[in-house]
């Protein structure tokens, strides 16, 4: 069925087609929406989801942590500050092993408070063991939640699913999307079949125990082993996805990458406006290349390097800013993976659409025309800078 | 509800926190664990929370576990919405016909986890009416990081964090009334109870919390030997000491009304429980007489007001 409907909307639809056991629930813009469906739903009777209406995300997510251990399956919906508020139990729900569905509708992480899109609160939660998975747009914000049950609760991955859509670029911006028979949805996703949880009554479990140091690291080695066949896992349910949907979707997102020798790498909505870039500079005989990180947990290094090994000089764009002094985070993730090329590009970092900052076309020229400077001049600046703000004198 | 209380048959039945756990000889809380837990009905399952605090880390401590129940710890401060979506899967599985026996949900946090860092999660699932128990066991301060003061802790406690010296005379604040503030949750039941005599008070008022429909509270007075500065051996005493000079009454709000469960032949002076206790000693220092007499003085007012309350 195709119809229109804003990121948010599309989210919601799928947890409606998916009718989870639990709902956790609390505002924040700009996924607070989310949460108004489902509760709308619930209302009307459509599903017979339990909808905790808590008193914080901290609660939402705690809710979620207890419900899918007593085994259900538990979603939420948040934000920014709300996903921070979690911090905490993100690291109790991974190390627990409860592959929980959060959706997140990124925006810019408080201070100061701002409730515009970019990516620092979910790079914030990069490594609390959850997968990470990325949309570009509402049919892949749609998709991905709709992908993310049969990946994190799948036996030898059972980890908790973040899927990530840009706020208000994507969860309100009405477009085309095309939905999934509610019973093709059904039985894609199936039910949730946990070898042990707090509920079956033939035996009893104890979860979130006292950990030292006698068992605590092989907990962790156990973990991280997951999270690293999360990566055969993610692919495995992309291509069961296309047999249903027709839509392909791998790790990343290689856009006229074959013979590009200048690329951009970004992850979400701003891939679109990178594609229509790329376009424009191939008419003009520039070979433009952009890639699009879809999945940042696990985190395809090996792909990404393979997908670089022809190309000369790339840009690595951040959408939040690591305080690092020393790149962002997908900056760091990316030039660890080319270490090993033979022959690695130029590489820099540009942070930039921090808070809501818009980014164009136009800027996307004028990033590929440095890349191309950078080749023919052999240098390349300064590595790591921002994109897009004005100066102390420009505002004064 | 059965008023039938015999201790011996009570304590025939299989013990739910079994022995071999960890935590300190004389300590209140295991004995109000075990205590609560014996109210459930034999053939009844639970599932049991419990907050972050000396309970958690002494009972459940990979590999072994000393609850026959299935049992679940996530954080310090968040307690009462575990338990809660614990509730609202079985809520939901049963609704699907994924599950059929019954359950009860039973939260044990500590009074940090409680009065203070778990206060919003526990008030949150109490004004949202899961069908559930939060026992608090007030030890009166941080008792696993190492005796901190809490807004559990009582005027003039010494603790590590509000110490005895020449500008302060341990802690300046009175106890929080949590009890009186889960009462205005206006659940189905809320009771304060203490571990004395043959524990009918704390069983009774257990079998009500937990075989009441709705969201109820329990607050249980457990004395920490070590954060108290006692001999372990004492805990019995102490604990009458505390309901008989009226410092930790005893009382139950059921739907609204309130009702005294204990009231003291003859209402002792607030001094003796104080002068049974380390933590209060620089009280009895010459020149600080008038510490106790504003500890007593606190203590009326606070029973008058009970009685009250009670129609006592």
């Amino acid at each position: 069925m195709i119809t229109c409907l804003s990121g948010n909307e599309a989210v919601a639809y799928a947890i409606k087609q998916i009718n989870p056991d639990v709902m956790g629930a609390f505002p924040i813009t700009p996924s607070t929406e989310i949460t108004e469906y489902v509760a709308t739903y619930v209302c009307n009777g459509e599903i017979n989801t339990e909808f905790v209406p808590v008193e914080s995300e901290h609660s939402s997510m705690s809710v979620c942590i207890a419900a899918q251990a007593a085994g259900a399956r538990a979603v939420c919906a948040t934000s920014a500050c709300g996903l921070a508020l979690m911090y905490e139990l993100l690291y109790v729900a991974s190390s627990s092993r409860l592959p929980i569905t959060l959706a997140c509708v990124n925006r810019a992480l408080s201070g100061p408070i701002n409730i515009n899109n970019d990516h620092s609160d979910s790079m914030g939660a990069r490594d609390a063991g959850w997968i990470q998975i990325y949309a570009e747009n509402n049919q892949e914000a749609y998709d991905n939640f709709i992908m993310a049950m049969p990946i994190g609760e799948s036996p030898e991955v059972r980890l908790p699913v973040m899927t990530c859509m840009d706020g208000f670029i994507t969860s309100h911006s009405v477009e085309n999307i095309e939905l999934l028979d509610d019973e093709l949805v059904k039985n894609f996703v199936g039910e949730f079949t946990p070898e042990h949880y707090l509920l079956k009554k033939e035996n009893p479990l104890s979860v979130g125990p006292y950990d030292l140091s006698a068992y605590y690291m092989e907990h962790k080695v156990q973990e991280a082993e997951a999270m690293k066949a999360a990566k055969a896992r993610i692919l495995t349910v992309a291509r069961e996805f296309e047999k249903i949907s027709g839509r392909k979707y791998d790790l990343i997102e290689e856009y006229r990458m074959d013979d590009a020798e200048l690329a951009v790498i970004l992850i979400g909505s701003s891939a679109g406006t990178a594609k229509a870039a790329v376009d424009m500079l191939r008419e003009k005989g520039i070979k433009a290349g952009a890639i699009k990180i879809r999945v940042f947990r696990p985190f395809p290094g090996e792909e990404l390097a393979k997908a670089l090994a022809n190309t000369k000089a790339v840009a690595v764009m951040d959408k939040s800013e690591g305080f690092s002094a020393n790149g962002g985070p997908l900056f760091a993730e990316t030039r660890s993976a080319l270490y090993d090329l033979k022959d690695r590009p130029y590489l820099i970092n540009l942070v930039y659409g921090l808070g809501g900052r818009d980014v164009k076309t136009g800027d996307f020229e004028m990033i590929f025309e440095r890349l191309a400077g950078i080749i023919k001049s052999g240098e390349t600046g300064p590595v790591y800078s921002h994109m897009g703000h004005r100066s102390k004198e420009a505002i004064l | 509800m059965s008023t039938v209380y015999n201790l011996k048959k009570e304590v025939e039945k299989p013990f739910r926190l079994t022995g071999g756990h960890r935590l300190c000889a004389g300590c209140g809380a295991g004995i109000v664990v075990a205590g609560v837990l014996r109210a459930l009905d034999e053939e009844d399952k639970a599932v049991v929370t419990n907050a972050t605090g000396c309970l958690e880390v002494s009972t459940f401590f990979y590999p072994y576990t000393a609850y026959t129940d299935s049992f679940i710890h996530s954080a310090f401060e968040n307690a009462a919405a575990t338990c809660s979506g614990v509730e609202a899967a079985y809520k939901a599985l049963k609704r699907r016909g994924k599950i059929d026996e019954n359950y009860k949900f039973i939260t044990f946090g500590g009074d940090g986890g409680t009065y203070d860092i778990g206060f919003q999660s526990l008030s949150g699932a109490m004004e949202r009416g899961h069908d559930m128990v939060y026992v608090c066991y007030d030890n009166e301060a941080y008792m696993n990081t190492g005796v901190q003061r809490a807004s559990s802790t009582p005027a003039f406690s010494r603790t590590t964090t509000s110490p005895v010296g020449s500008a302060q005379c341990g802690k300046k604040q009175s106890k929080k009334d949590l009890t009186e503030i889960m009462v205005a949750h206006n659940i189905p039941y809320v009771a304060q109870t203490a571990p004395v005599g043959n524990m009918r008070d704390l069983h009774m008022k257990s079998r009500k919390s937990i075989y009441t429909e709705g969201a109820a509270f329990v607050n249980i007075l457990a004395p920490c030997p070590r954060g108290w500065d006692y001999p372990m051996a004492k805990f019995a005493e102490i604990t009458q000491l505390a309901v008989d000079t009226c410092i930790w009454p005893m009382f139950e709000v059921e739907e609204g009304v309130w009702r005294l469960t204990y009231v003291p032949k003859k209402k002792r002076p607030v001094e003796e429980f104080l002068k049974s206790q380390g933590r209060f000693r620089h009280m009895f220092e010459k020149g600080n007489e008038w510490m106790i007499e504003e500890a007593q003085k606190d203590v009326d007012k606070k029973w008058e007001r009970l009685l009250e309350r009670t129609g006592g």
